[in-house]
């Protein structure tokens, strides 16, 4: 996984709350079998106007929003499907850092697990950000993880917090797999008394 | 050890090991697989040179892409069929269980599940899929996961977890007549909003609960995800033993004894308490239609669609108006009022077979109407089977319903059961989110009857006075 320590770009503001993964990548590139060039599929249908023309309203349509890699969004980000094809596309697009006020579950954890970071930040800190965004071309601001901060150019500083454990592992890009593959032994004693103290939770998918 | 929820027991019982913060190392008991969150899950697999540590544990089965015609036919669309193929292939190399598309068991992952007997109470179940949840019902602590942790369940039988907070929605009561699981948690998912349940493991409870059928529970547990829940449980009691007795994959003999003691204690404390407690009455019930784009914006059969002009709440009343016009509503309709071009019934929430006899019932004897093209999609192979046995499938087709081969089919239309631009569907399953069943679809969410009904009328109905 990609390491995070400190990233520093251009925002793009989704003005939507409950904004689904249906949406984030709809089901049509959920074909692949593998992980790259999804970007193509990022907020697809609402990339483009009915007719077929790109949506001109649509942040990945104005040119000052080209180069952004934080997204800036409302409540309940990534709601719906558990599909990792979301934050793949997002990352692929060039997002590393999602800005709300609140996250689903199961998006939440799936970016920690690509290198990309979800700042929880009250609606008040949110709504600022959105106007500066909206009244300033090319705004930037730093989302700095090992400081857990995310710096305003005006000066503003919004603590956010993070689960230390994630925030390690995204610090040093840690492989999750292989942290818990070193507690094989602790695997092992608690499958010999599980398996004793509840035999059925170990009988075997075939029939 | 005080008293605990039936969260925590089954939590404190799959406790590999605590890190002083609560990050905790949770055992995984059961992995269920599909096709389209699994492929690069095993990619990494094998680049990483790993094998599955428990092959035995994990169930894998097509269900997302098959097609629900012919199977015979094969699948045309070779995206589709490549990454069937891909499991298929997966599965054979790493040793894990595999029903394919032409096995009699095959069938949506969710419906699976519980019909071998897989699902267990007391178990920690997981899936790359929002859905799991639905295996709550059994009183098994079940959540998707992202396909980094599929392989992360492949690899080590575990998950890395925060202990997640609970929430108690108790429902008690009766349910007025006509009205379904379905209804009860359309009912909730509009009371606590679609972001209610964040980081909260939900235990449904009171008398209205209890008086669900297993079938019954699975649809309440399934929707726990659109209420924004890590997952959702019942505890288990004699109907769940019942339920689960005889099933291919569940233990025998003097195993299943000791086995249903311990699931029959599986229950919350006297004087456990949770985080959160939601309380609904049944009688306040009426049978539910969403009339927007998320699974929160719904309202009573007899209710009318809001109209934004009422809504004080800009950001509330901008989304209300978004929604309208994505659903080619007007404000203020009657729900009654809303004509229907399709109704789709099936997917994991209502496809199992007492979803199909209700649905039946209110089908028997009459036409679907002249201007609705309508489908029925069972869950499995064989709820099919048993529902050809009891003669449903007749009493679809004369209607004029299309009777399919199973799988999630108009769910998410992945496959080539898709809605067309601005086409209007009433359907069983569990999300109405722009474009998921088509792009420009318009979905409406009901139970089986409602949907039937539907079907019949070609617009919604009142079922508590339809005949
Ligand atoms: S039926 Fe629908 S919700 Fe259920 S697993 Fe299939 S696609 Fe997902």
């Amino acid at each position: 996984m990609q390491a995070f320590t400190t990233v520093s770009g251009i925002v793009a503001p989704l003005d939507r709350a409950d904004v689904d993964t249906d949406q984030i990548i709809p089901k049509q590139y959920l074909k692949t079998i593998a992980r790259t060039g999804l970007k193509e599929g990022l907020f697809a249908d609402w990339r483009q106007q009915s007719d077929g023309t790109p949506n001109p309203d649509f942040f990945s349509n104005q040119s000052r929003y080209q180069e952004a890699s934080i997204l800036l969004t409302r409540d309940n980000f990534g709601c719906g499907s558990s599909r990792e094809h979301a934050p793949w596309a997002l990352l692929d697009y060039g997002i590393r850092s999602i800005l709300a006020p609140s996250f689903a579950d199961i998006f939440y954890n799936n970016c920690f697990q690509n290198g990309i970071l979800p700042v929880v930040l009250t609606a008040q800190e949110i709504q600022t950000i959105f106007d500066r965004v909206l009244s300033k071309e090319t705004y930037q601001i730093t989302v700095d993880l090992p400081e857990q901060v995310v710096l305003l150019p005006e000066g503003e500083r919004y603590a956010f917090t993070v689960d230390s454990f994630r925030k390690d592992c995204m610090v040093k890009g840690l492989d999750g797999i292989g942290l818990t593959l070193k507690h094989e032994s602790a695997i092992s004693d608690y499958e010999t008394r599980r398996s004793q103290e509840a035999p059925w939770l170990f009988q075997n998918s075939t029939t | 050890m005080g008293s605990q929820t039936l969260f925590e027991k089954i939590w404190n019982q799959h406790v590999v090991r605590e890190e002083p913060d609560g990050t905790t190392l949770l055992y995984i008991d059961r992995h269920l697989v599909h096709e389209v969150t699994s492929p690069q899950a095993f990619e990494g697999l094998r680049l990483a040179g790993r094998t599955p540590r428990r092959a035995g544990a994990a169930l894998a089965v097509p269900d997302h892409n098959v097609p629900t015609t012919d199977r015979k036919q094969g699948i045309s669309d070779p995206m589709s069929a490549l990454q069937i193929s891909t499991l298929e292939n997966n599965c054979a190399e790493f040793g894990i269980s595999y029903f394919g598309m032409e096995d009699i068991r095959q069938g949506i992952v969710h419906v699976i599940g519980p019909e071998q007997g897989l699902t267990l109470p007391g178990m920690t179940i997981v899936c790359g899929d929002s859905h799991t949840s639905t295996h709550g019902a059994f009183g098994a602590l079940a959540f998707g996961i992202g396909t980094s942790e599929v392989e992360h369940v492949l690899a080590t039988q575990c998950l890395v977890q925060k202990r997640p907070k609970t929430m108690e929605i108790r429902v008690e009561g009766t349910l007025p007549d006509y009205c379904s699981p379905k209804d009860v948690i359309l009912a909730i998912i509009g009371r606590i909003g679609i972001g209610g349940g964040i980081g909260q493991v939900v235990e449904y409870t009171g008398s209205v609960i209890r008086s669900f059928s297993m079938e019954g529970r699975m649809t309440l547990c399934n929707m726990s995800i659109e209420a924004g829940a890590r997952a959702g449980l019942v505890s288990p009691d004699e109907k769940t033993v019942a339920y689960v007795k005889g099933r291919p994959l569940t233990p025998k003999g003097e195993m299943f004894e000791q086995a249903s003691q311990a699931w029959l204690d599986l229950k919350t404390d006297q004087g456990a308490t949770f985080d959160n407690l939601v309380e609904l009455r049944g009688e306040n019930i009426p049978p539910q239609v969403t009339w927007g784009t998320n699974p929160g914006m719904v309202t009573d059969v007899n209710g009318t669609v809001p109209n934004p002009a009422d809504i004080a709440d800009e950001k509330l009343r901008l989304a209300t108006q978004r929604a309208l016009d994505y659903m080619g509503l007007q404000p203020g309709i009657p729900v009654c009022d809303i004509q229907l071009d399709r109704v789709f019934i099936g997917s994991c929430t209502n496809s199992r077979i007492e979803d199909l006899r209700v649905a039946a019932k209110y089908v028997q004897g009459k036409r679907v109407s002249g201007k609705v093209k309508a489908m029925v999609v069972p869950g499995s192979g064989l709820v099919k089977q048993q529902a050809e046995e009891e003669g449903l499938d007749r009493v679809f087709r004369a209607a004029g319903f299309e009777w399919r081969e199973p799988g999630c089919s108009m769910c998410l239309a992945m496959n080539a059961d898709v809605l067309t631009p601005g086409e209007r569907c009433a359907s069983t399953s569990n999300r109405n989110f722009e474009g998921r069943q088509g792009k420009g679809g318009r979905t409406h969410l009901v139970s089986p009857a409602m949907a039937a009904a539907a079907a019949v009328a070609g617009h919604f109905v009142d079922i508590r006075d339809w005949a």
